[in-house]
């Protein structure tokens, strides 16, 4: 029986070389990482070859990376870290530039900061998904202690010009955060090439276990921790290693950096084939936002007529599974703030799904899909509310 | 849940025994079914205008609910799904509400719900599926009969738990592809199925509360309602409390604090038990009067409903229940133009009360209803 996942951006499967790698460490080099005898030693020899993998996925040294309990982790660590540093140093109000388009993990830390008296500036996006750097730049104040911006959006998979708000964050002097979480992996990444002094990772978006993740941390940058504890990882992150997810991590890296250049190539063939296929056999649908500068493996298409919440359920008792724009798992109220964001009226924001590829993806996948989406699609508009309600009144 | 789920039914499941029951009795049946939870109302939405006491349990779509409903699909091994219908719970339902309180009736939210979310949003939603029927633990039976082609809604076997007063909305197509399991079958014996399938929620304590007003304070929640939606001029409270002579006794706080019947919360002392027999919204009195006054012997219905019978020519003698708690009385209920009718009690009625429903019982068949718009004096 075909299970087909198409919902890489929110979670992976563990690949079969990760739990491989990581397994010892749960039951036989169980060692505490700080500890000094000989179990410890062993525990802290894997944390810092996973390391060193890490840093080299994304092009950084090995001291610049810590490791956290994953990408919110990340996310909050960035910017209560910058924001808590820059209160220290001196008084006055403090400032940050983010975007419309940010994951809530970076969007709720930014409110959050801003209750405590902190600005926050959500500079918009175009309808493509994408932020201006002019934008960015507009926005800088000589009170702005962090730009935090996302390097590829995880609802449409479009990419942000890094690059040049990396330029422009240096030339301002500003601390710069990027939200990688949904790049590692999937694209090439190289800290100093973007110019970044902070970018987030998240475990098992790539492959690797879920309750890890890492922060890049640029040589220099000062940063309040958000927990108190023992010295552990420059007492930037205190708590004992989870080894095992550290070891995991690591390993998904080392594949990730192996492989990413032919799994983006095979990856995007399949997305494309399956985003082709639907827009020419299901009428009235589009792709939201660029289609050319995203993720190989992302396609976010509405499918007008239709709740995006119905057509979940309905593919998913076909046994495929993708998600509505709208991530919040007890159903969500608000159309997706991303969809919004680029303009979307909220019955095509509602009406829209994504469909994320990953590794195990083979063609049968997309073959299987695009078989039962048109059908699926048919019936839901057939019997859309749109069209037609069952009338209360008498027959 | 290896194959490719073709489902029958969809079940409503709000995690309590008795649409956890109800899901259990059609899965040992064999039935393909798949359950759905709607989350209809945020809880947390109006906190801080609006006091929930500790203690109380948040009734409707509470997390404890879904999370219920959850354990008994994965303890009947069904497909799950919680869907969301908040705005259309708001939209057909929460400001219908709040409304007909504002404007000095007495409302019936469940019976919205039932006409315009559970067998309209959540019906279409069980057919876009691909299931022909919608099951929910009503306690209610229908029934076709062949000889007028026509689905009957029929009381309930356990008249205690009997749910058939709510359902009065729902027509022919509605109906025919409604099933309610536990028609026939007393609570006890709901208790017992459900212990016998070792359904997690067997002993839950039941809910007796309008689900989104969990305390039970619909004046609370009408106020933080109005006033979240900046609408806070609409409650407008220092009206008189006069009496039928047209004599005020004194002040009141909000035509929507009252209710046709009630003896409570008047604020004013006289040696006779008082009354409010009236709410005039729109001149912001409240009348006052004694018990006798609160009979009366007959009403105007609107947007009758015929569910059993074809929508009749001329007069109908029937039993009519003009509250959910009333015990059925004799009546003749004659159409009226525009989807209304006039509804004559042998003996008078204590308390018609604008907003209620009057429904129309022949025995154990629900002839049909209405919303009971104005009660002549």
């Amino acid at each position: 029986m075909r299970r087909v996942y198409l919902d890489n951006n929110a979670t992976t499967a563990i690949r079969p070389e990760v739990l491989e790698a990581l397994t010892p460490y749960l039951a036989e080099e169980y060692g505490n990482a700080s500890s000094i005898h000989s179990f410890g030693q062993r525990a802290r020899a894997g944390v810092e070859r996973a390391r060193a993998e890490v840093a080299a996925l994304v092009g950084a040294q090995p001291k610049e990376i810590v490791f956290t309990s994953g990408g919110t982790e990340s996310d909050n660590l960035a910017i209560f870290g910058v924001v808590g540093a820059a209160k220290l140093d001196q008084g006055g109000t403090k400032h940050v530039i983010t975007s419309a388009i940010e994951h809530h993990a970076v969007l709720n830390a930014c409110q959050h900061v801003e209750r405590t008296g902190v600005d926050v500036t959500y500079v918009p996006v175009g309808s493509d998904g994408i932020v201006d750097p002019e934008d960015v730049r507009r926005e800088i104040r000589p009170e702005t202690v962090l730009i935090t911006v996302m390097h590829a959006n995880n609802e449409l998979g479009t990419l942000q010009p890094i690059e040049e708000i990396g330029k422009i964050a240096r030339e301002a002097d500003v601390y710069f955060h990027s939200d990688a979480v949904q790049t590692a992996g999937k694209l090439p990444l190289d800290v100093r090439k973007l110019g970044v002094d902070l970018l987030s990772i998240s475990g098992h978006k790539l492959h690797g276990p879920k309750g890890v993740g890492a922060l890049y941390v640029h040589r220099g940058v000062h940063l309040e921790p958000l927990f108190y504890g023992g010295h552990h990882q420059g007492d930037l992150r205190p708590g004992t290693e989870n080894v095992a997810g550290i070891i995991g991590l690591g390993k998904a890296a080392e594949l990730a950096r192996r492989e990413q250049a032919g799994e983006a190539v095979r990856i995007g063939g399949l997305r494309d084939r399956l985003e082709e296929e639907i827009l020419a056999t299901v009428p009235q649908t589009g792709v939201n936002g660029s289609r050319e500068r995203r993720l190989p493996n992302t396609t976010n298409i509405y499918f007008e007529f239709i709740e995006g919440e119905a057509l979940v359920i309905a593919l998913d008792l076909k046994r495929v599974a993708c998600s509505t724009g709208a991530a919040c798992s007890s159903g969500a109220i608000e159309p997706s703030h991303v969809l919004t964001a680029i303009g979307k009226p909220p019955e095509i924001a509602r009406a829209s799904l994504r469909f994320s590829l990953g590794h195990l993806n083979v063609a049968g996948d997309v073959a299987y899909a695009v078989e039962v989406l048109p059908e699926t699609v048919h019936r839901l508009r057939e019997l859309s509310p749109l069209y037609r309600k069952p009338t209360t009144a008498n027959v | 849940m290896s194959e490719v789920m073709q489902p029958e039914i969809v079940v409503a499941m709000s995690g309590g025994v008795d649409s956890s029951t109800a899901a259990a009795i059609l899965r040992a049946q064999g039935r393909r079914i798949v359950g759905l939870t709607m989350q209809l109302w945020n809880q947390r939405r109006l906190a801080g205008r609006y006091h929930v006491p500790d203690g109380v349990r948040g009734r409707c779509c509470s997390i404890d609910d879904v999370y219920d409903a959850r354990r008994v699909a994965e303890h009947l091994n069904i497909p799950y799904y919680v869907v969301n219908f908040e705005r259309q719970f708001e939209e057909k339902v929460v400001q219908p509400f709040v409304r007909d309180y504002l404007a000095g009736r007495t409302p019936i939210p469940c019976t919205l719900c039932n006409n315009w979310i559970k067998f309209d949003e959540l019906l279409v939603m069980a057919c876009q599926l691909g299931a022909e029927k919608l099951a929910t633990g009503h306690y209610a039976r229908i029934r076709y009969d062949a000889g007028t082609g026509r689905y009957q809604l029929l009381r309930a076997v356990d008249k205690s738990k009997d749910q058939s007063y709510f359902l009065f909305g729902l027509s022919q197509e509605q109906l025919g592809r409604a099933i309610f399991p536990l028609g026939e079958m007393t609570k006890e014996r709901v208790r017992e199925v459900a212990r016998d399938h070792q359904v997690p929620v067997a002993d839950k304590r039941e809910s007796q509360e309008i689900c989104f007003v969990p305390t039970g304070d619909y004046a609370q929640f009408i106020e933080a309602y109005v006033a979240e939606q900046g609408n806070g001029q609409l409650l407008r409270g220092g009206g008189a409390v006069v009496t039928k002579a047209g004599e005020v006794l004194g002040k009141h706080g909000g035509v929507h604090q009252y209710t046709v019947g009630q003896r409570k919360g008047l604020g004013i002392a006289t040696g006779q038990p008082l009354y409010v027999v009236g709410v005039d919204a729109a001149a912001g009195q409240i009348t006052v009067g004694e018990e006798t006054d609160l009979y009366q012997q007959s009403c105007i219905a609107r947007e009758v409903n015929w569910i059993s019978i074809a929508p009749p020519e001329g007069p109908v003698r029937v039993e009519a229940k003009i509250r959910h708690k009333h015990v059925p009385a004799p009546a003749k209920v004659a159409p009226l133009d525009e989807g209304r009718a006039r509804i004559v009690f042998d003996e008078p009625q204590r308390a018609i009360t604008p907003g209620q429903a009057a429904v129309f019982y022949d025995g154990e068949k629900v002839i049909g209803g209405g919303w009971v718009e104005t009660v002549p004096a």
